[in-house]
């Protein structure tokens, strides 16, 4: 038993403790049974258990991920076999390499590379978002901070934020009289409810003892924003940015597909018309991935701000 | 006797949903310089909102507070308050949570490093210079409440006023505590207001223990003079009859006269 419990906590040493809690919670036998065995043996030179047993968390943290991947492409090669429209992971990763050989070249507004697409609609993503922030964020703090700005405020939300994004595009097309602002528009008003809900919830939600030390003290109303609300508020707001950068990236796909242009959403509907479905799936990939890195990105960003 | 803190008639009402709550009425209390008074009574009896009153947190709906022959309104750092649940702000350090108070109070009229060299004499002060640069989530409880302290006194403050402060400590540390603010009180001359429900704290710490009746309207009961000698030793005051018998004083007030209703 004793030896059991000295190796959990090497494994947690080796890795951050909740992937090691995770990991060992969902296959403890076999790690235990080895690490015995390798005990019950004429001890090993230190070193050599030590990477063994690093070895071994590595693989408890890979295997189950990678399990999940592996099944995620068996599947698909099944559904591909019985379906032939249906491209394959083989025939998709051929394209994916030919495709991403050459991502930046340019040969005129409706045939540029996959690179192009990506950059095209971030940019378009951080336009809208950066403005939903900037009107947002203070918005959300004013609300926050005064309870009858939210109740005036309160009505008017509550019925817009539940509306479908691509409802807006309309909107956005009669104001804009062109298509690439009316995207960045539906960004726009898609992306700043989060922020502005989060900032506001923050705000309110500031522990009142933090308010006494405050008021004890008497500080100056910008030493009250700057050492006591904004800190506070922080990963309120945090929490909010992370909602919105992925409500933006869910619907500029949509809002592409239907304004057309350079962008990932319209590439998906140009080679929907070209019949190029790797490239539809390829896109697929990218959309996800770039979300994934987005999100992983402020989770990191975060984490730095936590002060707990 | 000179009146350092001067509470005269002072009432608080609370308006509530069922109505007007009255917390507090005719409280008399004066306090002299240097003095270190506790205000126990049951919970709910009031002692929290009587010490907000003197921090200026709450307006009393009647009757007049002075402190240092100046009214009462607002709160201000000349009235510190060391909160019971320590309230450091968790994105500071330890020094910046001891500085922000420090350069309110000193800012105007002190350089920078004379306000960083305030803030470390307070830290030293309560034992914590080792723990400058360490973030409140980083330090033990005990370690928090005195960085707490530090904040308090490090803003010079004609009164220090503290609610049961050392309440959510465990015991060992409690005690520890209190001998070190017994050590810094006397090292000080602070005048000092605690609120405890803490029958020995009381004892141990005060020069007077102002006991209040039971609430709702609650006001001073009795106030019992300690005369015991200082510096006071805990262990020592183990076997003082005259402890024992100002403890069993303040417990006859509280279990007997005082009985909760329903507990």
């Amino acid at each position: 038993m004793n030896a059991v419990s000295l190796t959990t906590e090497n494994l947690g040493d080796v890795m951050p403790s909740s992937e090691a809690a995770k990991a060992a919670a969902t296959q403890p036998q076999p790690a235990n049974d080895v690490v015995m065995a390798e005990l019950e043996k004429a001890a090993p030179p230190k070193a050599k258990v030590y990477r063994r047993e690093r070895l071994n968390a590595v693989l408890q943290w890979a295997v189950p991920p990678l399990l999940g991947i592996a099944l995620f492409v068996g599947l698909w090669a099944l559904v591909s076999q019985a379906s032939p429209q249906l491209p394959g992971p083989a025939k998709t990763w051929a394209s994916a390499v030919q495709l991403f050989s050459d991502p930046f070249y340019n040969n005129g507004p409706n045939d540029q590379g996959i690179g192009w697409n990506i950059l095209y609609s971030l940019k378009r993503v951080a336009i809208g978002f950066g403005m939903a922030a900037a009107i947002g964020i203070p918005l959300g703090f004013m609300i926050g901070r005064f309870s009858f700005l939210s109740r005036m405020t309160a009505p008017v939300i509550s019925l817009l934020r539940p509306v479908s994004p691509l409802a807006w595009l309309p909107i956005g097309l009669l104001v804009f009289k062109e298509a690439q602002p009316a995207a960045i528009w539906v960004i726009f008003i898609s992306s700043i409810w989060p922020m502005i809900l989060n900032t506001a919830a923050g705000v309110a939600r500031i522990p009142q003892d933090y308010l006494n030390v405050a008021k004890v003290l008497n500080l100056s109303e910008w030493k009250v924003f700057t050492k006591i609300l904004f800190p506070a508020v922080l990963p309120h707001v945090i929490t909010g940015i992370r909602l919105s950068i992925g409500i933006a990236w869910l619907v500029i796909v949509a809002a592409e597909m239907l304004t057309g242009g350079v962008g990932l959403g319209f590439w998906v509907w140009d080679e929907w018309n070209n019949l190029n479905v790797e490239h539809i799936i390829i896109a697929i990939f990218v959309v996800g991935i770039v979300g994934l890195l987005l999100e992983q990105g402020l989770v990191m960003l975060a984490k730095r701000f936590s002060y707990e | 006797m000179e009146k350092y803190v001067q509470i005269d008639k002072v009432q608080m009402v609370f308006d509530t949903k069922q109505g007007p709550f009255v917390a507090l009425r005719d409280i008399d209390l004066a306090i002299r310089q240097g003095e270190f008074v506790s205000l126990i009574g049951h919970s709910g009896c009031g002692k929290s909102t009587l010490l907000n009153l003197v921090a200026g947190l709450n307006e009393p709906t009647a009757g007049a507070m002075l402190c240092a022959g100046r009214e009462i309104a607002g709160p201000g750092p000349d009235r510190a308050v060391v909160f019971q649940n320590h309230s450091l702000l968790p994105w500071l350090t330890c020094f910046e949570n001891v500085h922000l108070a420090v350069e309110r109070v000193f800012g105007q009229s002190e350089g920078k490093a004379s306000l960083k060299k305030r803030v470390q004499e307070t830290l030293a002060l309560v034992g914590l210079s080792h723990a400058e640069h360490k973030y409140p989530h980083e330090i033990s409880g005990g370690m928090k409440q005195r960085v707490g302290i530090a904040r308090a006194l490090s803003m010079q403050p004609n009164v220090l006023l503290m609610d049961e402060p050392f309440g959510a400590l465990d015991a060992l540390t409690r005690a520890h505590l209190q001998d070190e603010l017994m050590r810094i009180a006397q090292e000080t001359q602070s005048t000092v207001i605690m609120v405890t429900h803490d029958v020995d704290e009381a004892v141990l710490l005060s020069d007077r223990i102002v006991m209040l009746t039971n609430g709702p309207a609650a006001t001073v009961g009795e106030i019992l003079p300690v005369t015991l000698e200082r510096p006071r030793d805990r262990l020592a005051l183990a076997n003082d009859p005259e402890y024992h018998r100002l403890r069993g004083a303040v417990l006859e007030f509280l279990y007997h006269r005082q009985m909760r209703p329903a507990a």
